[in-house]
């Protein structure tokens, strides 16, 4: 059994994930058009908050001047929703194994109030992602399902002769609190990104430090090193070249 | 036939088999915008001003606040509003609240040549309904009374029926209207408890940021991961042997 095989079963890498030659060292965590991906989901997110609350309620009407008046936000609102749906699509098939729920997660999320009062040394070895990252990843994939189903449903332009009007009133009680849930989902994640400093780099330059992997998601961080050491020397000594050399090393 | 952008009002007219009597009745109604005392088209339209009440009890859309986006039909529950494709506006009868203003009855009215539909004050236009009922009942219409539903806090268009009993038999006239009870939620606690969601997400990440504080990396972090590379890299003690 190989290395990267053994450590695969307990990491959570994903391909473009690596650590840097820097010193001291870095970590590459998300590619250029995974980044891009995300801004374009976050964007979209923002948007769709904003110009959804502003058909919420009358007091929040003034809002919709930042669309260019009412008609341009009841009009644009669902396009937005469709490039959110297609860019958290693409964001999902990237992303969904490393969100998939381990041992560690439990442990992690038992000692909650450890994670809130910043006692890291506490908790156990983690993946890529967190417990928290994880319920944001899922339950963001659940609420945008079903914010485009009832938005569709609530699209009076183009759908209002396909559904009966005591549908279109359940549908649109279930966008709007689906929404609120959505939107709160969204402040803890935008939160949780500027409350972890070192966080932010992951999603604008891609990389992380050393230290915030070790602190955080050190079983990736170990994970990399690995494989990155596998790498280096499979490629400095090619398997069967130089038979002197003691099997194991590679083997590891 | 149905309501239109452009047709604010229509005949309903329904054949109906009475089984008492035996005789076949013309059940006619004039559809269009009842002009609620308490509008559902109202109480669900985001925009301020789209829609209007007057003290005389007209309910009017105002279309250049409308933003075409239809939450009016989900708030009627007499499935009156009707939105334009060409300017994606709001229509309906509009109980001619120009020409009322001008101290003039609506068009409707003042086409009519039977005084089927007259136009007053509530009050008086109440007198002319028992007027009418009264005569209905003597000529057997035991059930004839005033169509001025209670649910939706009377109506400013009524209707004397000589089936007061059973609105429906008119074309599905509801029997007891009222703003849906989903429309209810939706513009009731949803909006109060979704502001209350909302604002409390934002006040707990302020209050954990102020009292908490960032969660940093530290220099121990760092090297911690830099020992990790290059324990590594010095081979020799291979940790996963
Ligand atoms: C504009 C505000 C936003 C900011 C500042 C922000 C920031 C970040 C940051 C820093 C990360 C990296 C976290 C890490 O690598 O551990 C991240 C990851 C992620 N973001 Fe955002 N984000 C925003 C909006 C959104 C929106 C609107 C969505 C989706 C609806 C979203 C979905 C994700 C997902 C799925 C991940 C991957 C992490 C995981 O799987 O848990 N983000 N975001
Ligand atoms: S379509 Fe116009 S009148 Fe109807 S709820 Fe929307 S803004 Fe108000
Ligand atoms: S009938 Fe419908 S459109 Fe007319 S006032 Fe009542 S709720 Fe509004």
């Amino acid at each position: 059994m190989s290395a990267v095989e053994k450590v695969g079963s307990r990491g959570t890498a994903q391909s473009g994930d690596t650590v840097t030659d820097d010193f001291p060292i870095r970590v590459r965590r998300y590619g250029g058009l995974v980044r891009l991906n995300h801004w374009v989901t976050a964007v979209s997110l923002a948007l769709l908050a904003i110009s959804g609350m502003a058909l919420f309620t009358p007091k929040l009407f003034f809002l919709t001047a930042l669309f260019g008046g009412g008609q341009m936000t009841r009009m644009i609102h669902p396009w937005i929703g469709l490039v959110l749906v297609v860019s958290f699509f693409l964001l999902f098939v990237r992303f969904w194994r490393a969100n998939l729920p381990t041992i560690a997660d439990g442990v992690w999320l038992k000692k909650i109030i450890d994670v809130v009062s910043n006692r890291d040394e506490t908790l156990p070895e983690l993946g890529k992602y967190n417990a928290g990252q994880k319920f944001v990843f899922w339950s963001m994939s659940a609420l945008i399902m079903v914010l485009v189903s009832t938005g569709v449903v609530i699209w009076d332009q183009y759908f209002s002769g396909f559904v009966s009007i005591e549908l279109q009133r359940f549908a649109v009680l279930i966008h709007a609190s689906v929404a609120v849930f959505a939107i709160c989902v969204w402040i803890i994640h935008v939160y949780a990104a500027f409350w972890v400093k070192g966080t932010f780099g992951a999603m604008t330059k891609g990389v992380v430090t050393g230290g915030w992997a070790w602190r955080h998601h050190r079983l990736w961080l170990k994970q990399l090193v690995e494989q990155r050491e596998a790498k280096d020397v499979a490629s400095a000594l090619p398997a069967s070249a130089d038979p002197s050399i003691p099997h194991s090393r590679s083997q590891a | 036939m149905d309501l239109t952008p452009n047709s604010f009002t229509l005949m309903r007219f329904t054949e109906w088999d009475n089984p008492e009597t035996g005789h076949l009745e013309w059940l006619i109604r004039k559809d269009g915008c009842m002009h609620c005392a308490d509008p559902g088209c109202l109480k669900a339209c985001p925009s301020p001003g789209a829609i209007v009440q007057y003290s005389n009890g007209i309910v009017d859309f105002i279309h250049d606040n409308c933003i075409g986006c239809g939450y009016c039909i989900k708030g009627c529950p007499f499935n009156i509003p009707r939105i334009s494709k060409v300017d994606h506006k709001a229509y309906k009868c509009t109980l001619c609240s120009d020409r009322v203003a001008v101290g003039q009855g609506p068009a409707c009215q003042k086409a009519c040549p039977t005084q089927a539909i007259v136009f007053g004050t509530k009050e008086e236009m109440k007198g002319w309904a028992d007027f009418r009922i009264k005569d209905l009942k003597s000529r057997g219409f035991e059930h004839a009374g005033l169509y001025d539903p209670p649910g939706v806090g009377g109506t400013h268009v009524m209707y004397v029926l000589h089936h007061a009993d059973r609105p429906s038999l008119y074309a599905g006239l509801p029997d007891n209207p009222s703003i849906s009870a989903v429309v209810q939620v939706w513009k009731g606690v949803t909006k109060y408890l979704g502001m209350a969601l909302m604002g409390a997400s934002a006040v707990a990440g302020l209050v954990h940021y102020a009292v908490i504080g960032g969660n940093r990396v530290t220099e121990e972090d760092e090297e911690n991961a830099e020992r990790l590379r290059s324990r590594r890299v010095s081979g020799g003690e291979d940790a996963r042997a």
